[in-house]
């Protein structure tokens, strides 16, 4: 057949339309979490401030590194409450360990407040 | 010219902000994003839910035009408010102004609500005026049930009891009462049956007041009656403090259903109490908004929600925040589940309008300090993951949880709580 003469560009031409349309269905119908990370970051805002700034007492944790904040947040929930601490081991009990890595690197790429 | 321009202003206040919208969103547009609105949310309620709601959809949705609808000139805290009527706070303390939204190009209209037009996709004004939405939240708060209570309504209408259960003119004329009440004299207050606004606030109540009268009326009683079998939140915690603190003072009694008021007399079943002072927590449902507007579902009390999205599973496009909903299991009524609940509705509505599939693993969580001493705190914390498979929100095994013991540390949390929560709602 005519096309046998010409498949090997024509697969690649394929392969390059194929991938763009895969791109743009890809930006016009994105994950269903694609803000998973800055939503999950916002259920800690009431105290740890906006965005991660927070104010007075409480601690801010915009700009802090992922792996600080993974690794508090790892031995908060494999510990139970020691004697004088507050509320973190009970908080960070309730969030997988995939939800915290969002989490850390969501506060890692926020701009702490001057 | 003074006519002219009065007209003038009276012809603007009618057309209401539906005109006003146009010229403010601009401003909005130009301080914060450009292009295209993706569309124009209305938040009725400048609460926790819907102040939050309203600061969230601008910082996460660009443009978006965002009006927010409040009776009130300024918002005043629930959450701390306790610590007023024990002396330990001001009024100015506890709150805020809503020019934190203003500058993030919210277009804050004063004012009522009087019916929502779920078909024709507006609000109506009291004074006239139309609002135009594509998304609209409602975040109502609760209103009371006082035809449960015989005697109540003209008993809060003539100011003889408070309820304090609104923040504001009635926490300042509790206060009042128990500055003017005498060393001797009985503060009586009445809890009603769950589920009502915050369930550990009664017990923080009765702590303040007795703080406050331990030192300034040493004579003084604190009757708690309670309609419940038993303290609803942090029980050990407030017993401790009942005990600790507040022996001979505070006395407190299960199953103490008020049915009628008289004078200052609190009737029971059983008996009768007088007292000096009759602070009356009525019974709650959601908001007079949510009723009219027909978004109760559950128990003609609460308005059930998707919990994806927070939208009313009666009335399309409209979004339902905060005590007004009926709440997933374990769920407080809470200023921090409220602006948990407005954070899922936004981030929701953004996607919508986009046309985009919305977050379907939302978690929420809810923190709720209580002051049983001027200084000394206690909590209660919960996370809940969303059930896919039930469509509601679970907490999850093993976490959340209560305090060890009152402390000085959880007080200054607490009031830092406060400070970050405002903040975070209204910007301010």
């Amino acid at each position: 057949m005519q096309i046998s003469v010409r498949t090997a560009p024509r697969l690649s031409v394929w392969a390059g339309v194929l991938a763009l349309a895969a791109a743009t269905a890809q930006a016009q119908t994105p994950a269903p979490n694609s803000h998973l990370a800055r939503n999950l970051a916002a259920t800690c805002a009431n105290c740890h401030g906006t965005n991660g700034n927070a104010l007075g007492e409480m601690k801010s944790l915009a700009g802090t590194s992922a792996e600080r904040t993974i690794a508090l947040m790892t031995f908060y929930k494999a510990t139970p409450q020691p004697e004088g601490v507050t509320i973190m081991h009970q908080i960070a009990k309730g969030y997988t360990d995939d939800q915290i890595k969002l989490i850390a690197g969501y506060f890692a790429a926020q701009q702490p407040r001057k | 010219m003074q006519t002219r321009l009065d007209s003038e202003l009276s012809r603007r206040r009618l057309l209401g902000a539906g005109m006003a919208l146009g010229g403010l969103t601009l401003a909005g547009c130009a301080s914060t994003a450009s292009g295209p609105s993706i569309g124009r949310v209305v938040v009725v309620g400048g609460g926790f839910g819907g102040a939050t709601a309203a600061r969230y959809l601008k910082m996460w949705g660009g443009n978006v035009d965002v009006t927010l609808v409040e009776r009130n000139t300024s918002f005043v805290s629930c959450p701390i408010s306790n610590m007023v009527l024990g002396g330990h706070k001001q009024m100015a303390d506890i709150s805020r102004g809503y020019g934190g939204l203003k500058a993030l190009g919210v277009k804050v209209v004063q004012g009522d609500v009087t019916a929502i037009d779920a078909a024709g996709k507006k609000v109506r004004l009291a004074g006239g005026g139309e609002l135009a939405y594509d998304r609209l939240i409602v975040s109502p708060g609760v209103d009371f049930m006082v035809e449960q209570v015989g005697g109540l309504q003209g008993a809060l209408d003539s100011g003889r009891i408070t309820h304090s259960w609104k923040a504001g003119p009635q926490t300042v004329a509790l206060r009042k009462q128990l500055e003017a009440m005498p060393d001797g004299g009985v503060f009586a207050m009445s809890i009603p049956k769950v589920p009502y606004r915050c369930p550990p606030g009664p017990y923080e109540r009765a702590c303040m007041v007795a703080s406050y009268l331990k030192t300034a009326k040493p004579k003084s009683k604190v009757l708690v009656l309670d309609g419940n079998p038993e303290i609803q939140s942090k029980k050990a915690l407030f017993e401790r403090a009942f005990r600790d603190h507040y022996s001979g003072i505070i006395e407190y009694r299960a199953n103490a259903e008020l049915k009628e008021v008289s004078g200052l007399t609190a009737k029971l079943e059983f008996e009768d109490v007088k007292a000096d002072v009759l602070n009356v927590i009525p019974p709650q449902r959601a908001g007079d908004l949510a009723r009219s507007a027909g978004l109760i579902t559950v128990n003609n009390r609460w308005a059930g929600v998707d919990w994806l999205t927070m939208e009313s599973t009666a009335v399309k496009g409209v979004h339902v925040l905060g005590d007004a909903t009926f709440s997933a299991p374990a769920m407080p009524k809470s200023g921090h589940m409220a602006n948990q609940h407005a954070k899922v509705a936004a981030a929701a509505i953004i996607q919508l309008l986009k046309g985009e599939p919305v977050n379907d693993t939302p978690v929420v969580m809810n923190t709720c300090y209580s002051f049983v001493t001027a200084r000394d705190v206690v909590h209660v914390a919960s996370v809940h993951q969303y059930d896919a498979k039930d469509k509601t929100f679970k907490t999850v095994p093993g976490s959340g949880g209560v305090s060890a013991a009152a402390s000085q540390l959880e007080g200054r949390y607490a009031l830092s709580w406060a400070d970050n929560i405002w903040n975070d709602m209204l910007n301010a």
